[in-house]
């Protein structure tokens, strides 16, 4: 089990050497200036020539890839075009948005996605059914900027005009020292991120409820005289969700990453903020972090669904 | 005492292609401490009928009584049913690997019966679990308590699984087909352990099988279904002795157990009927060797015979016996000297390997095969399951490279044909596969399914194409005007003569049977081995037959080779395996197979009375 999980952490780090490779050919080759960047249009071209010089950018690739490699290992991921600020310092600044979001999202679409699913499947063809189909149909259809426009319209800006506040109109506010403010500003932004994905994860639960309740095993459950509550949430369920975690896995990841639009229409200063605004401004050295912390998110959340896996399913251990 | 009684069930299960008539009007009594058998072939309602006792079938209409020790079962609230389910009748299924939850060890699946129905206390329950785990014959009981299922052979499994359908002392087991899906030798234990505890603690079964021979040897009373329709019914020697309805008879015929080796078996003509339709006589009529005019016309009346036998039939009297009459026994001598079509030695195979930082593992499934087949004889190949015969059935057919040793095909060494020899040969051998519903492409219809070996090897196009697969087509008993039809149209046995049709089409000097019969009834088994018979001698073809079934082995080969672990322990002509099996493995498969049933005729029996059906 360990030697597995050392070979899964050796195979994880290869991936991200081999990420931070291309992403690193890939912004060398882009078109772009970063001198210009930093000096603006009225500079010299001997202030460019220094400024390059500083950079470090006039450099040859390969001794500017294994200059960066060797800062990346210490955790300093070079200073940003634009502000000289360090990246890393940067970044982690922005996580407890990022993070906020995520983890939130996530409990709020798991907590509809699955009940709903399994409504679904249980009565299946019925009309409780229908309904789920519908939510899962509105859900997967509605574009993410979309609801959060809608939702910003009909829940902050309409109560505004008839003059009260019921939800803030976006912004980040700390953990601390006030939860109740904090999950007040992420009442929206969570629910945006969790009705596409509830709808994904219904159908997931619905179609693995369904299987499952077919099974050989689920019969024997009925034979031996369990309730049907037991017989549902404790033989189907086990079995039906299990499937579920490596999909939750991916898709935690990728939100770590980055929620881009959703930051971007609630105002949160997060990590998918950083990236546009880093984009926009051709600051190399933040894409760079940027797109190596989505790639070691997604390393570890699959080492963790491995083991995951290994817990929830005695025959794979 | 009687533990159960039904009276006039009838279950009705409404699909979307209409309503399927599963049961009709069936009526028995189990007493006490007997093993009650119900036999009948799929879609016969034998499943259904439990499941409806049961109450598991939520969306069927069902009518009529089933009294459990007096209580009608029928009429009891869902809640009252999971209160007598398990703890006054306990359940055996099918499929041992399927059946018990993966992710739940088996102590925790046991005990968790014990908790819902006693409210035990835990470890008090665990000990008791533990004790009867031992008691049906788990080693080291308290250890593998906490195991899961997956860490069991499938025969352990079925073990655990009787424990699980005893642990509450029920008065009633039902056991759904519990040996169906194990390896023969391990099918004789679970039935030996099921009869051994069902007379230490009184329990009484109610067993349900395809398998009328297999309830021979233990069954007190026995029912036959058809269509959903109670058959027959009554004590099991006189049944088994005189069946006296022409089903039973039939399905008795359609063993190959019950003939001399080599005998052309009488099969039951047909198909079994579509549910949905209820005819207006007998269900059996279409397909009884002994039908009258008044069969598809009236429904038939109850005849009650002196020694207790119930039959839904016309005929006032058994049938005749038709496999004491069948055709005289030929096994075809092959003549020594016929040409080798295709010789290996020494062949092994050995999977390995190892990924990136895994350690290296090493598999032998084939250690070391000596044998060859002569034109026109037939080879079976007999072993249980992971022994290696459908490997070896794939390695001669070049499907996997072996890892070593020699396989000569019609003179060329296999290892050493250039890829246009290798396509040639080819042509030269054929398989068919054991599950009829898989192995053809829903997708395509039977006519280019049957032509692709025309197309694959550019040999007939159009309508030369067209008319080579129609002769096919009628040769193995197809309707030719099916030429356009998807596979889903036919029935399983009809399945299997497409793939033998298919195999057929590029005269193949070796055809591979892969357990060509062992997903088909009985019935149709019998049909499907005649023409498979019929096919040899006229065509004189080489067949490699490879069967988990000894009987079926034994009726159509030649000769016969026992493989265990990889290896043939005893190879020989098929009468001498059976008369003086060498090798203890042989030995034990032999004995493990299910005997005939005794079949002296009638004796004395008379008709007491006949009920004639309602007019409505």
């Amino acid at each position: 089990m360990i030697r597995h999980l050392a070979g899964r952490a050796a195979f994880g780090g290869l991936v991200l050497l081999t990420l931070s490779v291309f992403v690193f050919v890939l912004f060398f080759v882009a078109p772009g200036d970063p001198a210009r960047m930093i000096a603006g249009d009225k500079a010299t071209e001997a202030q460019l020539i220094q400024i390059r010089a500083n950079l470090g950018v006039d450099r040859p690739i390969t001794e500017q890839y294994f200059r960066f490699l060797g800062k990346a290992l210490v955790g300093d991921l070079g200073f940003s075009y634009r502000n000289q600020q360090p990246v890393a310092k940067l970044i982690v600044g922005r996580l407890p948005a990022t993070l906020s979001l995520v983890i939130g999202g996530v409990l709020v679409w798991l907590a509809v996605g699955i009940p709903v699913g399994i409504m679904s499947a249980r009565h299946a063809g019925g009309v409780r059914d229908r309904v789920g189909q519908g939510f899962i149909l509105v859900g997967l259809s509605f574009p993410t900027f979309v609801l959060g426009m809608t939702s910003l319209y009909l829940f902050y800006f309409l109560p505004r005009q008839a003059g009260f506040t019921l939800l803030p109109g976006g912004g980040f506010k700390p953990f601390l020292p006030n939860p109740l403010i904090w999950a007040w500003h992420m009442i929206l932004p969570w629910s945006t991120v969790a009705l596409t994905n509830a709808a994904v994860y219904a159908r997931l639960t619905r179609g693995q409820m369904l299987e499952v309740m077919g099974e050989d095993y689920v019969r024997t459950a009925r034979a031996k005289g369990l309730s049907e509550r037991t017989v549902v949430w404790k033989h189907a369920m086990r079995a039906a969700l299990t499937p579920l975690v490596s999909q939750l896995g991916a898709d935690v990841a990728v939100l770590l990453g980055g929620a881009i639009v959703i930051e971007q229409v609630y105002g949160l200063q997060g990590v998918g903020a950083l990236a546009v605004q880093a984009v926009a401004n051709l600051d190399r050295p933040i894409i760079i972090g940027v797109v190596l912390l989505g790639g070691l998110f997604i390393v570890v959340t699959n080492i963790i669904v491995d083991i995951a896996y290994v817990l929830l399913d005695p025959r794979v251990r | 005492m009687t533990v159960l009684e039904a009276r006039n069930l009838t279950v009705d299960i409404p699909t979307e292609d209409g309503t399927i008539h599963a049961v009709r009007d069936v009526s028995f009594t189990v007493d006490a401490g007997e093993l009650f058998g119900i036999a009948g072939e799929s879609g016969s309602g034998k499943s259904v009928l439990t499941q409806a006792i049961l109450g598991l079938l939520p969306t069927a209409t069902i009518a009529g009584e089933v009294l459990l020790e007096g209580r009608d079962l029928l009429a009891l609230t869902q809640h009252e049913l999971q209160s007598i389910r398990g703890s006054r009748i306990g359940m055996i299924f099918q499929d041992p690997m399927s059946s018990l939850h993966p992710y739940y060890s088996i102590g925790s699946q046991i005990t968790e019966m014990i908790q819902v129905h006693e409210r035990a206390e835990r470890q008090a329950a665990r000990r008791r679990v533990v004790d009867l785990l031992a008691r049906v014959g788990i080693a080291d009981a308290d250890q593998r308590f906490d195991d899961f299922p997956h860490q069991f052979s499938g025969g352990m499994r079925q073990r655990v699984m009787i424990a699980m359908a005893l642990v509450l002392n029920p008065p009633l087991v039902i056991a759904d087909e519990p040996t169906t899906a194990l390896d023969v030798t391990v099918q004789a234990q679970i039935i030996a352990l099921l009869d051994e505890m069902r007379r230490e603690r009184g329990t009484t079964v109610l067993m349900i099988t395809h398998d009328l021979g297999l309830l021979s040897s233990i069954a007190d009373h026995l029912m036959v279904m058809y269509a959903g329709r109670r058959m027959e019914i009554g004590p099991s020697g006189p049944l088994f002795s005189a069946p006296s309805h022409p089903y039973t008879a039939g399905l008795l015929a359609s063993s190959p157990a019950n003939y001399e080796a080599g005998a052309e078996l009488v099969p039951i003509p047909g198909r079994p009927p579509s549910l949905l339709e209820t005819p207006q006589g007998c269900a059996f009529a279409p397909r009884c060797l002994s039908a009258m005019a008044v069969c598809t016309q009236q429904a038939p009346p109850l005849r009650v015979y002196s020694d207790g036998i119930e039959t839904l039939c016309w005929l006032e009297s058994a049938p005749p016996d038709r496999a004491a009459t069948a055709a005289e026994a030929v096994v075809p001598k092959v003549d020594t000297s016929s040409d080798i079509v295709v010789k290996a030695e020494g062949v092994r195979l050995a999977f390995g390997g190892g990924g990136l930082f895994n350690r290296n593992y090493r598999l032998e499934v084939l250690k070391g095969i000596d044998l060859e087949l002569r034109t026109g004889e037939t080879l079976g190949l007999v072993g249980e399951s992971g022994c290696g015969k459908s490997t070896l059935a794939r390695v001669i057919a070049g499907l996997i490279p072996m890892t070593g040793g020699r396989i000569t095909l019609m003179g060329h060494d296999l290892s050493e044909v250039d890829p246009r020899t290798w396509q040639t040969l080819r042509k030269q051998v054929q398989l068919v596969f054991q599950n009829p519903y898989g192995a053809l492409n829903p997708r395509r219809r039977i006519g280019a399914i049957i032509g692709d070996p025309y197309r694959i090897h550019a040999i007939a196009s159009g309508k030369a194409r067209k008319a080579e697969v129609q002769r096919l087509m009628e040769l193995v008993g197809l309707n030719p005007e099916h030429y356009n039809r998807f596979p889903s149209e036919f029935s399983g046995g009809q399945r299997q003569r497409i793939g033998i049709a298919r195999a057929l089409a590029l005269n193949p000097a070796l055809i591979i049977y892969d357990e060509p019969v062992s997903a088909l009834d009985v019935s149709i088994q019998a049909q499907i081995l005649n023409l498979m018979r019929s096919l040899q001698r006229e065509l004189r073809l080489t067949y490699l037959f490879i069967s988990h079934d000894l009987a079926v082995v034994r009726h159509v080969c030649n000769r016969i080779a026992v493989l265990q672990a990889g290896q043939i322990v005893e190879m020989g002509e098929a009468e001498a395996i059976y008369s003086s099996p060498q090798h203890p493995y042989t030995r034990a498969l032999l004995s493990a197979s299910v005997v005939s049933p005794p079949r002296h005729g009638v004796s004395g029996r008379q008709l007491l009375h006949s009920i004639e059906a309602d007019a409505a």
